[in-house]
């Protein structure tokens, strides 16, 4: 009897190894007689908040060009850019542009005194969701949102929320916030957001965890959505595409309050000044939170590609350049708005990325 | 017994088929050793340098390392031992229930079906806890804070999504009343028959035949049962990492609050994804902490076993 069913086993086991021995070797087949001339694997890693994007990004690319494997890990932005300065992955994706002490220390994967490439890739504006009995439509602003948050706003009928709502009847419950557990650039942009506009009463620095010691904290982007809708008078920040159907609120820019759109997100984007590090081939952008202009929705997250001009490894340049041309071409945004949620860039910011991307040496 | 007189016998002829299974039972017996010591090793190694580094420049900036894991192992503890309040007396029950007061058609099948809840992911518990619990018990938990405010482990507030320690230990105890109920089932199962007639027969109720036949017998097996289910309970990540409020830093012993305590293994699974550098080796020295707290217990536990086993009257 034993004998026989571990005999079943090993046949199981041997079964299994030939199966995925022959998924291989299909692989490969195909990728050496393409119609793409170009093959080869990419590796990138980064910002997880491009996660869903570069999944959908990805998978359009790869059925373009069979030959060519793309493996974008999201192991945050942090360790992307880390990961990319050593050499290990040919393009990083980052939700805050690289520090000027990462670009003077150099990149190992790039040819030495070539430059590196910063541009924009995936915008995401970030909802205020809330799920307060009776309540269908709310304005808010940095200040309000920021009290809420830190916890010094405690009920929905307080002073500074009736006076953004005149005619709304707030109920007289307790507020339940609910942010982030994990660490997150939504997190980091909605705080950078509160200190930019209302410094006075968020006074923590944004930063991926959540700052302060109140409210609730859920998992993922998916776990605050669930906590917002399943509570009761709660409040919430998440990636704008997964609100879903629960009430969003509009936030005040200059004297009027907007909701979000993917138009006002893209066009904060095209507008906002320069970054400090910015130059011929970084379009690294330093957003304009404080902006006065009711057709900016200044709550986003922009998550940037940063890359090489001239690569060690010359082989990865053609591969590099035909993926990040693809996933900020209109097409690409445009698979990253359908399947991931993002605002597209802007036609000028896309016509910018276009000839930026140009640089690259692949000679 | 009748294993040792064979062994010391020296006529016995060991077969090829005899000299292979025991060195394949020598060689898994050893294998689970080289796997434990081989995951203590990464441990400790990969601790080393979040326990030698500035504790400022792990997440948070605590004051030391043992600031930062005081409070997730508080945490941990806590959830598991409320856990195991509540799964122990159900579990206990529910195994006297099959092994001495059902029908045999229905203590088989309700023996089934506590199998098949082992068998469900956690996962899938995480999922009925965020979406079936916790709205469900938001009501009730408005009303403790409400009406025994007092009490310190409902003092308010009230958390507005259910999603507190509470609500967590509650899935845990579900999660490991299977385990604790199969394992003390097999236990009462194996009570001698004749200590349970002998009971009967001084005209003893059923309740006193368990009393002082059954549960004697059967405790070093109920403790071992409560051991694993604890173990189970103590290193839970998905359901934590799921269901839970946590606010790091945080020692309370409220169970109905927006801010709980985290656990070692929930806040592992929350801040792994994004780690690098240091706070990897920072996530690893707590699951080290974990690993060492699992074993204090579990020694403990049988130090508990093996003395209450003399006593058990059992042989």
């Amino acid at each position: 009897m034993n004998i026989t069913r571990s005999g079943g086993l090993v046949a199981i086991a041997l079964v299994g190894a030939l199966a995925l021995a022959s998924c291989a070797a299909n692989e490969g087949g195909t990728g050496s007689d393409t119609p793409s001339d170009l093959s080869g694997t990419l590796a990138g890693a980064g910002a997880s908040s491009q996660g869903s994007a570069q999944e959908a990004w990805v998978a359009a690319f790869q059925t373009a060009n069979p030959g060519i494997t793309v493996d974008y890990d999201p192991s945050g932005s942090g360790a992307g850019r880390e990961a990319f300065i050593a050499g290990g992955v040919a393009f990083a994706g980052t939700d805050s542009a690289l520090k000027p002490e990462e670009i003077d220390g150099g990149f190992a994967g790039c040819v030495p005194d070539t430059g590196y490439i910063q541009v924009p890739a995936y915008i995401s504006p970030i909802a205020v969701i809330f799920n307060v009995d009776g309540v269908e439509e709310l304005n808010l602003d940095a200040a309000t949102i920021a009290g809420i948050f830190k916890g010094d706003i405690t009920t929905w009928d307080d002073p500074k929320i009736a006076a953004l709502n005149e005619g709304t009847t707030l109920p007289s419950a307790s507020i339940t916030a609910v942010h982030r557990s994990d660490d997150s650039g939504t997190t980091k942009n909605f705080a950078d957001y509160l200190s930019k506009v209302a410094p006075e009463v968020w006074d923590a620095e944004p930063a991926d965890p959540f700052p302060y010691a109140s409210g609730e904290a859920a998992q993922g982007t998916s776990g605050v959505v669930d906590a917002v809708t399943n509570g009761v008078n709660t409040i919430g920040y998440a990636d704008a595409s997964k609100a879903g159907d629960l009430g969003v609120a509009e936030i005040k820019v200059g004297d009027e309050f907007v909701a979000y759109s993917a138009e006002g997100a893209a066009a904060v984007v095209a507008e906002s000044p320069a970054g400090d590090t910015a130059g011929d081939t970084d379009l690294s952008i330093t957003l304009d939170r404080t902006t006065t202009d009711p057709s900016h929705y200044p709550l986003v997250l922009v998550s940037y590609i940063v890359t090489c001009v001239e690569f060690e490894d010359a082989e990865a340049a053609p591969l590099v350049k035909s993926y990040i041309s693809y996933i900020t071409s209109e097409e690409g945004q445009a698979e990253a708005a359908a399947s991931a949620g993002a605002a597209p860039l802007s036609p000028e910011v896309s016509a910018q990325v276009a000839t930026v991307l140009d640089t690259i040496v692949t000679g | 017994m009748r294993m040792t007189t064979a062994a010391a016998s020296p006529k016995a002829t060991l077969r090829p088929a005899d000299r292979i299974f025991s060195g394949s039972t020598l060689l898994a017996g050893s294998l689970i050793l080289v796997a434990l010591a081989a995951v203590a090793i990464f441990l400790v190694a990969q601790s080393v340098p979040a326990l030698t580094a500035d504790p400022y420049e792990l997440k948070g900036s605590p004051d030391s390392f043992w600031a930062y894991v005081g409070p997730l192992a508080f945490g941990s503890l806590w959830a598991a031992f409320l856990a195991l309040v509540m799964a122990l007396p159900l579990s206990y029950g529910i195994a006297l229930f099959i092994s001495h007061y059902a029908p045999r058609r229905l203590a088989q099948s309700l023996g089934y079906v506590v199998d098949l809840l082992a068998a469900v992911p956690s996962v899938v518990f995480g999922l009925w806890g965020i979406k079936v619990l916790a709205p469900a018990v938001t009501p009730l938990y408005g009303w403790l804070v409400e009406n025994a405010g007092w009490f310190p482990l409902f003092s308010p507030p009230v958390s507005g999504t259910g999603r507190t320690i509470l609500t967590v230990a509650i899935v845990l105890a579900v999660m490991i009343i299977p385990i604790i109920t199969a394992v003390s089932r097999e236990v009462f199962l194996q009570t001698p028959r004749l200590h349970e007639e002998a009971a009967l027969a001084l005209g003893a109720t059923r309740w006193e035949m368990i009393r002082m036949a059954v549960i004697p017998f059967g405790r070093p097996g109920m403790i071992s049962a409560a051991m694993l289910g604890l173990g189970r309970a103590l290193g839970e990540t998905m359901v934590v990492a799921m269901v839970l409020s946590p606010s790091p830093k945080l020692i309370t012993i409220v169970l109905t609050g927006s801010q709980n305590p985290s656990t070692i293994a929930g806040n592992i699974a929350l801040n792994f994804p994004e780690a690098h550098g240091i706070d990897v080796n920072g996530l690893i020295a707590t699951g080290l902490i974990l690993f060492a707290i699992t074993l204090v217990i579990n020694s403990v536990a049988r130090v508990v076993i093996n003395r209450r086993a003399a006593f058990s009257g059992a042989d």
